[in-house]
């Protein structure tokens, strides 16, 4: 095996298959779509370069900071709610229900197996207004509260956004974060216990510190998916009312398929893909400094 | 120092390597597509046609095309059909433009296919010699006179001079009112803007929803055209006209009080308790259903007033009012909003002699089988005389009487600015967004 793996000739045949078909799939699409950023025009009426107008235009668009703070505050309330919930349901899982999580662990995690618009539609209708309450509407009548037009109003839109995306994604996280946990020996929590330690305390001093790597790997996961987050707003709002829920994806989507300028469009795909690039830099580096100092 | 330079230096040059790469991949994407539109408009495709493709719109209510084409193949163009068979695709309303765009990028559009929403988009396609001049194309089959000389100007006023549509819809556009509501509510039919906004606050006091209009995403031109026809009636005729040749602005004053004059009615509820996420479905089971009384909407929306099961309170409960005269303007309420609706374009490429029989089949009959069997308006001409509801019979003396026409609130912008005047024009009939506020976002796209 030495002897084959020592040997450059096997390594680059071996290698040379999947690389190819790597770079064809993904990097000479990335490469194409970069060389858009100085292009002007359609796939109608073909392509005339236009230098850095595209982006000196990015950096003057009101539209285009109001789609990236709405995709970092996106990112952050549902990576926040996605892996807290995802946390403390995984504690259940481990110090409350015990060896009796599975239908729970189930239940929890079905969620994440809905196609998105599925869940989409489903929140829609739970938060209708008009023609008619939806479900929650109607409770909130019930205890004497006068219906909210959730999706009427982007501020309200946002919740329910936020909402939805984190009950669908908090099965994953609470199962990837049981898988923590349960790593954690029993036998430094007993004598944690010992010690005197429980409950809160329990958690802060022992349970937090020793799954704190998967912790990280979560927040990574989570910001990731939050930060190209497309489907699940597009299928539900489709970024309205106005452009009030518009993340940098929609915006880069319309601006390429609805508008039909290309070029534009490739910018704030390059500038989404900086944003990913320098938010994953930086927890990789907080990770790495963390599992150094552990 | 001298270790990092050498590093620099590599890096540099990656960077410089991937940069050559990015531009000359992004230029030569644009060279093939010209050379590809060269070679296909050469129609070499033709004889693989094994069938007539069709791409229609669909918004759910709407798609009277896909009945009509099929009646044709069945009955009146039937030898066409049994030469090349039709064959027929829907594309969802909101993301047709998009799907348009894509086809038309790889060369393969559909031989004939509803236009695009946005006008802007149809005169790109014929600028690159993607869509049939269907003009010339009736002259050399001999048939010119199947389309009426009004709706063929019509459809060159839209695109820029380019004969490219065929007229399946030939419209006027108008507030339709709930006649019982109105009598119930002791209201005459406004002829001013003042009676008509009198009669709103009226119904709001009586607990009647005064306007259905849907406002939800690029459904917003269903509030867009209130503000269109207030600048119409306002400004004149040539106040968009004006905007798009950049001559005034959509900031300007008079445009920004049109907009705040719309925005000021949703502030009073008129539209509903949330236009916003209303669609074009639900705006139109609102108003046939007897829950407000006035729905502004182009003559289309016959095929679905003249179906009883589509109309549950009757066409003879139906009115149609222009948009009325607004005190103090220069526009006259016997200018009409007139258009094509989303008419049919061809594909120049493939088009040979099996292609060209059914262009003439449909412009010789589509008029005849829309009116008779949905009593749908086109823009051809009748050569069947047809038993029609007399609803239809009322548009047409509309149509008739009026002395001029406009077209309507976003015709000539670009699709951007097209997208962000539907996309927030529920916000402006939710009282959300002034008319300020309205009028900049959509003239920052208009540049």
């Amino acid at each position: 095996m030495n002897q084959v793996l020592g040997d450059k000739k096997a390594i680059v045949t071996l290698l040379a298959p999947a690389m190819i078909v790597y770079s064809l799939v993904m990097l000479v699409p990335m490469v194409w779509s970069l060389g858009y950023t100085f292009f002007d025009g359609s796939v109608i009426s073909g392509f005339t370069f236009s230098g850095v107008d595209n982006f000196v235009r990015l950096f003057q668009d009101a539209r285009a900071l109001d789609a990236l703070l709405f995709t970092l505050k996106y990112a952050v309330v549902v990576t926040v709610g996605q892996v807290l919930v995802g946390y403390g349901i995984s504690l259940l899982y481990v110090f409350f229900l015990k060896h009796s999580s599975a239908l729970v662990r189930t239940l929890v995690f079905f969620p994440v197996l809905m196609p998105t618009v599925a869940v989409s539609l489903m929140f829609g209708k739970l938060f209708e207004f008009t023609p008619q309450n939806g479900p929650v509407n109607a409770l909130l009548v019930v205890v004497g509260i006068a219906p909210v037009d959730w999706l009427g109003s982007g501020d309200t839109a946002f919740l329910v956004i936020a909402m939805m995306d984190i009950w669908r994604a908090m099965g994953f996280y609470a199962v990837l974060l049981y898988a923590g946990l349960v790593d954690i020996p029993e036998e430094l929590l007993e004598s944690a216990r010992l010690d005197g330690a429980g409950g809160w305390r329990l958690v802060r001093t022992m349970v937090l510190p020793l799954s704190l790597p998967v912790l990280l790997s979560a927040v990574i996961f989570s910001i990731n998916g939050t930060l190209k987050v497309f489907d699940s707003i597009y299928a539900l709002t489709s970024g309205g009312p106005g452009s009030s829920t518009s993340p940098l994806t929609l915006l880069m989507y319309r601006t390429s398929f609805a508008y039909g300028e290309y070029g534009y469009g490739a910018t704030i795909a390059l500038l989404l893909t900086v944003l990913s690039l320098l938010v994953t830099v930086a927890i990789f580096r907080s990770n790495r400094r963390d599992i150094t100092e552990s | 120092m001298i270790t990092t330079l050498p590093c620099r230096s590599t890096r540099l040059a990656g960077l410089a390597g991937v940069t050559v790469l990015a531009l000359s991949l992004a230029a030569c994407s644009s060279g093939t597509t010209d050379e590809a539109d060269g070679e296909d408009t050469g129609g070499s495709g033709a004889t693989d046609a094994t069938s007539f493709t069709v791409l229609t719109a669909s918004d759910g209510a709407v798609n009277a095309w896909n009945a009509i084409l099929e009646t044709l193949a069945a009955g009146e163009c039937a030898a066409e059909e049994a030469a090349l068979p039709l064959e027929i695709s829907t594309q969802q309303g909101a993301t047709y433009d998009q799907q348009l765009q894509l086809l038309a990028g790889q060369d393969a559009l559909p031989n004939l296919l509803v236009a695009a929403g946005t006008p802007a988009l149809n005169i790109e396609l014929a600028d690159a010699g993607k869509l049939l001049d269907v003009g010339a194309a009736l002259e050399d089959l001999g048939v010119a006179d199947a389309v009426l000389p009004a709706a063929a100007t019509t459809v060159t006023n839209l695109y820029d001079g380019n004969a490219i549509a065929l007229p399946t819809e030939f419209n006027i556009e108008g507030i339709w009112y709930n006649k019982q509501i109105l009598t119930d509510n002791r209201i005459d039919v406004p002829t001013t803007w003042v009676e008509l906004t009198d009669a709103m606050a009226t119904l709001q006091a009586a607990g009647v929803q005064p306007i259905s209009a849907a406002g939800e995403g690029a459904d917003g031109w269903g509030v867009s055209r209130w503000i269109g026809m207030y600048l119409f009636r306002t400004v004149g005729p040539d106040a968009l006209a004006k905007v798009a040749s950049g001559e005034a602005s959509l900031t300007d004053p008079e445009y920004v009080a049109a907009a705040d004059a719309i925005s000021e009615l949703g502030t009073l509820g008129y539209f509903g308790a949330s236009p916003a996420t209303v669609d074009y479905v639900e705006a139109l089971e609102a108003f046939v259903t007897g829950k407000a009384a006035f729905y502004y909407m182009g003559s289309w929306v016959l095929g679905n007033l003249n179906d009883p099961e589509q109309n549950p309170m009757g066409e003879d409960n139906v009115g149609f009012m222009a948009f009325p005269e607004v005190e103090g303007g220069t526009g006259s309420a016997s200018a009409v909003a007139a258009n094509v609706g989303m008419p049919m374009v061809l594909s120049a490429s493939p088009y040979d002699a099996e292609q060209a029989a059914w262009l003439k089949c449909i412009a010789q009959n589509y008029g005849n089988v829309a009116l008779r069997d949905l009593g749908i308006i086109t823009g051809f001409t009748i050569t069947e005389e047809a038993e029609q509801p007399a609803l239809t019979t009322l548009i047409q003396d509309e149509m008739a009487s009026a002395e001029s026409s406009v077209l309507w609130f976003e015709a000539l912008f670009s699709p951007a600015a097209t997208l962000t005047a539907q996309e927030n024009a529920g916000l402006v009939a939710a009282g959300q967004m002034t008319g300020e506020e309205f009028m900049g976002l959509v003239q920052d796209d208009l540049g």
